[in-house]
């Protein structure tokens, strides 16, 4: 032991916006770090939504029989936005929810005993989230010319904004399940039983027309519904259909009678973020 | 920096009827290795969680480096490094990254981090094994890359929550000789418990806590003087003459004990020069001499009445149930 140490040297500074935003960014980066090293995971959650798209998309398409006129659009095509949403959904709830290993395995506390807040902490969780739903999005992104969604770069750059965003918002989601739940094997039945209902209500696998009211009123009061719609919304900006296949594929999504606009969809994607993540925190200084 | 490093006053925790620590009062000086005793349930992880702000007191007052660990929360954090009872550690990230995260966290300075990383790998010995995942480490490694992780941001005062349970004796001794090279490298205060009697000797005071009292606070050596004498063993030629000898010089009555004659004496390490030469114009010829020294489960026996070991199966405190509630 020659080395001496120089006690002075390294001092915790006062807690700043800086240093609450150095420790968001260590915890992203962690995450990151978990992504590349977990290769198996990249691969084995691409199943799921290719199974979707291509499988289900396909087969359902036959059975709707969509003519091949001009102005008229595939199921798949159709199926891709949702398909998008469907691969976050997964990825984004099992990155909020992986916080029960970190709590399993310590090092949960490791960051909770940190001088800083408990918001920089899941803040940097949920963006690390977002980024590894929004970099799983890519391979399905390199495959929109099969399902006949042209590469419009602007169009693509606004996909990619919407699917983090509603990354973000479901690892939030996933943080906040993940509160109070001590153990593994809690944790996955109950990401289960609210991931599921929040795909299949969402208008991900199904336009949101014509239901009757008891399914409305739920799709209604989705929060997932409100980061599908967007989505859907960019990519039929891009494609060549008649107004009519418009209004039957994608509907948007209407309160009474009035159609509400994307930027405000956005805006309540935006606020359910904003929401899920405050009630996070709020739980995790409650429990920890 | 005359502020006592620790400063606890009626500190009182109750966890609904359970009242895990009944009011306790310590003072620990800067400097000092402070060692917490006591069995499982003892109320001991309570203390030092209420110390590092991570449990909120029922009642009383405590404070680390003059700051008061209820207001003063986010400062005294800056100013503590833990390790905790419970591994802590990411396993799929390297040592070194582990260390970074650390540093990130607690916003150290960027230009010094890395130097300080390697200074304190190279003091636990794991400075060659930085770029491995902790998943392949041992037990021992990954509590002394705690131990460093603790250090990085310079606190001053380091709290030990059982830093040497679940490991082998001999990895033990290595955690305390760390604990110990701290001291010559760091300003730094230790503030350590442990269940472990024998881990007592490498603190410079302790404290011994009983369901939730300290029943005892003292140097090692001063509590071992409370619980009574040295024993001096010592066998000889004729035991006979070395008992009448012992007798008449010292007034002191010896017993023979399998084959050995054993005395009680206040000073032992003191008493063998003068009982050699004493014995010795006795012409008794002494062949080998033990001094034994209390234990400090002597001294936990003579406060509380009861063994460590019964302590701990005792119904009064199930450990389980009180390492739950610490988290």
């Amino acid at each position: 032991m020659t080395t001496t140490m120089t006690p002075e040297a390294v001092r915790v500074p006062v807690s700043s916006l800086a240093t609450e935003a150095r420790a968001a960014a260590v915890v992203w980066q962690r995450e990151m770090i978990r992504f590349v090293k977990d290769r198996s995971r990249i691969l084995s959650s691409l199943a799921q939504p290719l199974l979707f798209l291509f499988v289900l998309g396909t087969g359902l398409g036959s059975l709707l029989g969509s003519s091949e006129g001009a102005g008229s659009v595939a199921f798949t095509t159709f199926l891709f936005p949702g398909v998008m949403a469907i691969s976050v959904l997964f990825t984004a709830a099992f990155a909020g929810i992986s916080i029960v290993w970190d709590r399993e395995f310590g090092f949960l506390r490791e960051m909770l005993v940190a001088p800083v807040s408990t918001a920089s902490i899941l803040i940097g969780k949920a963006l690390g989230g977002a980024t590894v739903a929004t970099l799983q999005c890519f391979v399905l992104l390199a495959l929109a010319g099969l399902v006949g969604v042209p590469y419009d770069p602007l169009m693509l750059l606004a996909m990619v904004g919407l699917i983090f965003l509603m990354g973000f918002m479901i690892t939030s989601l996933g943080l906040l399940l993940a509160a109070r739940v001590k153990q593994i094997q809690t944790a996955m039945p109950l990401v289960q039983l609210v991931i599921t209902p929040l795909m299949f209500l969402s208008g991900a696998l199904f336009p949101l027309s014509g239901l009757p009211t008891w399914l409305a009123v739920l799709t209604h009061i989705n929060p997932m519904t409100y980061a599908v719609e967007p989505l859907r919304s960019v990519v039929f900006d891009h494609l060549d259909v008649d107004a009519a296949t418009r209004a039957r594929f994608d509907p948007g999504i209407v309160w009474g009678s009035w159609t509400v606009p994307v930027g405000v969809q956005i805006l309540i994607t935006i606020g359910f973020c904003v929401l899920l993540l405050s009630l996070a925190v709020w739980r995790f200084r409650r429990t920890e | 920096m005359n502020t006592p490093a620790v400063a606890v006053r009626g500190l009182v925790k109750r966890y609904g009827a359970i009242e895990a620590v009944r009011g306790i009062d310590l003072e620990v000086a800067r400097g000092e290795t402070f060692g917490f005793l006591g069995p499982n349930g003892a109320g001991k992880s309570t203390t030092i969680n209420i110390l590092c702000t991570l449990v909120e007191p029922t009642d009383g007052e405590a404070e680390v480096v003059g700051l008061d660990v209820v207001r003063d929360r986010a400062a005294v954090r800056r100013r503590i490094g833990l390790v905790f009872q419970d591994p802590t550690l990411d396993a799929p990230m390297s040592g070194e990254q582990n260390l970074r995260f650390h540093q990130e966290l607690y916003g150290v300075d960027r230009r010094r981090a890395p130097a300080r990383r390697e200074e304190v790998m190279r003091m636990v010995g794991l400075w060659d094994r930085r770029a491995d995942p902790v998943a392949t480490y041992s037990g021992g490694m990954r509590r002394r890359l705690e131990i460093a992780r603790g250090l990085l941001h310079s606190p001053q005062v380091l709290f030990l929550d059982e830093p040497t349970i679940g490991l082998d004796p001999q990895t033990r001794g290595t955690i305390w000789d760390y604990v110990a090279e701290l001291h010559r490298t760091e300003e730094i205060t230790v503030f350590v418990t442990t269940h472990y009697m024998d881990e007592a000797e490498h603190c410079d005071r302790i404290a011994i806590m009983n369901e939730g009292r300290i029943v005892a606070l003292d140097t090692p050596d001063a509590l071992k003087a409370q619980v009574g004498a040295d024993r001096v063993t010592i066998t000889t030629d004729d035991d006979e003459t070395a008992l009448r000898a012992l007798r008449s010089e010292f007034g002191l009555e010896g017993a023979v004990r399998e084959g050995a004659v054993s005395i009680a004496v206040a000073d032992g390490a003191g008493f063998v020069p003068r009982l050699f030469e004493r014995l010795g114009s006795h012409r008794v010829t002494i062949r080998s001499v033990t001094v034994t020294r209390p234990s400090l489960d002597d001294v936990f026996l003579a406060h509380t009445g009861t063994t460590i070991r019964d302590a701990e199966a005792g119904p009064s405190m199930h450990p389980m149930a009180m390492r739950m509630r610490g988290r």
